[in-house]
């Protein structure tokens, strides 16, 4: 069996499990957020009684992070929604705006806490759940009424999805980020090239990178259309999730003889920074093919684009250069903000460089990723085009229906925002070593 | 249980996610009081870019912005319908809407099950795409016992999938029916 049908058969108490099956497992972790949090609450009372009680209160995860600084009324009840919830349920993992427990993305915060352990099935109201799998998780996205059931049961069936691996030989050139990998497999498969499938990521191009590298691959199989991402457990993965929590767990590994949907190989050496062009994740082209394209404005935030890696790279590029549009930071997470102040390159903040070179500096929170209440920070309000660090491209994504969104690396929108159209890392990297 | 879904169609392209089902500035309602639920009404589809909502002609809204239900009850789309969020809103809006059922080429896995254990539209997947063989306002009707849809304005009939597996949950009405009538939950 691959490692996802390994999980999932453990979880359904199952010897093996083939894909294709439907199979009830026990879930370990419930995540949910402000957006879909309420729904799920307002089904979970009305499907099991306004007294009712969660299955298990150690295992519900509740982190606001869409619709958090803004004045929209609705959204705000959405919260006070959350948070009489936890109180009544006495959650021990609700994460309060205005407090010092706020984190900020879930998706991000979540490994932050430790709860994306190895071979456990994680569900969440986002479909961007997915990015556990980074951690050998088996982890999707599921929608309210499914998450009540949840909440109630502790359970919910599931089909097994047949695995695509896809493999990257070789040293990742220092000029591709994970990112790049990412939308060159999207666009290679197409936004549903991986519907119903589980996509696994192996090679040495990715066993070498660290958790936050294999979290923007995971992040974003969903854009492939995949039902759940997943990279077999190694030290690095133990190492990060053992620094974190003391919760059990057990890892799982794919057997010697899994069998596997199809295995996609890439050379890892002839890998080129990608986009995706508007108005789909899987319009792809080389940064090469479209550099010069005009700009309004360059955004580097969210769950797949927003993480301190992500920062690390962008300011390389930023550093000490003048910006020639408006420029979006959004650190995904608190804790990711507060490392902005103390990481530093050539003795200077990252926080220092973006704010010398004249970037807008936003909250932690999911922001103008989803576009949001048009009070929301970076939100697209109009015909503007911009380049992001985010993980969607539809029409209207980011805010305005008119506006346009080209997807890439923090490497790439960094030099696009020094250049003021789309420009190619490779021209604006310091020459390294 | 009725056996026959009957009324006008509206006809999309490919790929239609929940951000053009649902624009997310609207997720903010909420989805049980009466008074606020309708919006999910009046703003589905209304993500659709202009040119592409209700082919050929496109141009035409699915729900006109001083009403709060369609006219419209079923969908007829490409590939990959409803791919992107896992917002359960999306099929949740088009039921308010008034719709019944989608019949689109393929669909994304989170909407797809979103709508059947919410039992919000029943989703088809037709064989082929079939988008050329509908206009929007076309009279059409599903049958449910004989899987086909039948364009009543062209007299065409096309098959569709059998609902499979799933057939059981989408004739209890939903999960948590089926969880109580399989004895599940009480
Ligand atoms: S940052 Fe963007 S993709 Fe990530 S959870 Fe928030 S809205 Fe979704």
């Amino acid at each position: 069996m691959t490692l996802t049908e390994k999980i999932l058969a453990r979880a359904a108490k199952r010897a093996s499990v083939n894909p294709g099956e439907n199979v009830w497992v026990d879930v370990d972790i419930l995540l949910t957020h402000d957006v879909c949090g309420p729904p799920t609450i307002g089904i979970f009372k009305k499907q099991f009684g306004q007294d009712a009680k969660v299955w298990d209160k150690d295992k519900v995860v509740i982190i606001p992070d869409h619709y958090i600084f803004t004045a929209d009324k609705y959204a705000n009840r959405n919260i006070d929604i959350l948070r009489d919830f936890a109180k009544e349920q006495d959650l021990p993992h609700y994460y309060d705006v205005g407090t010092d427990r706020y984190k900020g993305v879930c998706h991000a915060a979540m490994p932050e806490e430790g709860f994306t352990r190895p071979g456990q099935v994680l569900f969440g109201t986002d479909s961007h759940t997915c990015t556990a799998g980074a951690f050998g998780q088996f982890a999707t996205g599921i929608g309210n009424t499914d998450a009540a059931f949840i909440l109630g049961t502790g359970k919910l069936w599931v089909k097994v999805p047949p695995t695509m691996k896809f493999i990257f030989e070789g040293e990742i050139p220092p000029y591709i980020m994970a990112k790049d990998l990412i939308l060159q497999i999207i666009g290679d498969i197409g936004v549903d090239g991986a519907t119903y499938r589980a996509m696994e990521f192996a090679g040495d191009g990715v066993m070498n990178m660290d958790m936050e590298g294999r979290m923007t691959l995971t992040n974003m199989v969903i854009e492939g259309g995949g039902k759940n991402g997943v990279i077999e457990p190694d030290q690095t993965t133990l190492d990060y999730v053992n620094a974190r929590t003391t919760a059990p767990f057990e890892p799982l590994f794919n057997d010697p003889d899994a069998v596997y949907h199809s295995v996609r190989v890439y050379d890892s050496a002839k890998l080129e920074p990608m986009v995706a062009k508007p108005h789909s994740p899987d319009n792809k082209a080389t940064v090469r093919e479209v550099q010069k394209t005009a700009l309004d404005r360059a955004y580097i935030g969210s769950c797949t684009g927003g993480k301190l890696s992500d920062f690390v790279a962008a300011a390389q590029i930023i550093n000490g250069n003048e910006l020639r549009i408006p420029t979006y930071i959004v650190p995904a997470t608190t804790l990711i903000k507060e490392q902005l102040k103390t990481e530093t390159i050539d003795g200077r903040t990252l926080w220092d460089i973006f704010e010398q070179a004249g970037c807008h500096m936003g909250e932690a929170s999911c922001a103008a990723c989803l576009g949001g209440p048009s009070d929301t920070f970076g939100r697209l309000n109009g015909a503007e085009v911009c380049i992001s660090t985010t993980n969607r491209n539809f029409p209207g994504r980011m805010g305005s229906k008119q506006s346009a969104v080209y997807l890439a690396s923090p490497y790439t929108v960094a030099a696009s925002a020094v250049q003021g159209t789309i420009a190619d890392p490779r021209d604006y990297l310091p020459v390294t070593v | 249980m009725n056996d026959v879904i009957k009324g006008k169609v509206f006809v999309l392209g490919d790929d239609i996610d929940t951000d053009q089902i649902i624009p997310a500035e609207h997720l903010v309602y909420s989805l049980e009081k009466e008074d606020e639920k309708r919006y999910y009404g009046r703003y589905s589809l209304s993500g659709v870019p202009d040119d592409q909502s209700g082919l050929p002609q496109g141009g035409i809204p699915f729900t006109p912005q001083d009403k709060f239900e369609s006219e419209f009850t079923v969908i007829v789309a490409g590939k990959n319908f409803g791919c992107g969020s896992s917002r359960e809103h999306a099929p949740f809006s088009l039921q308010v809407a008034g719709a019944k059922a989608v019949i689109a080429s393929s669909y994304a896995r989170i909407f797809y099950r979103n709508a059947v254990d919410g039992g919000f539209v029943i989703p088809y997947e037709s064989f082929d795409d079939i988008r050329a063989e509908f206009s929007t306002y076309d009279e059409v009707e599903i049958s449910k016992e004989l899987n086909t849809v039948t364009n009543l304005t062209t007299g065409k009939t096309f098959p569709l999938r059998s609902l499979g597996d799933v057939a059981d949950i989408i004739e209890a009405g939903g999960i948590f029916e089926y969880a109580r009538k399989s004895g599940m939950i009480s």
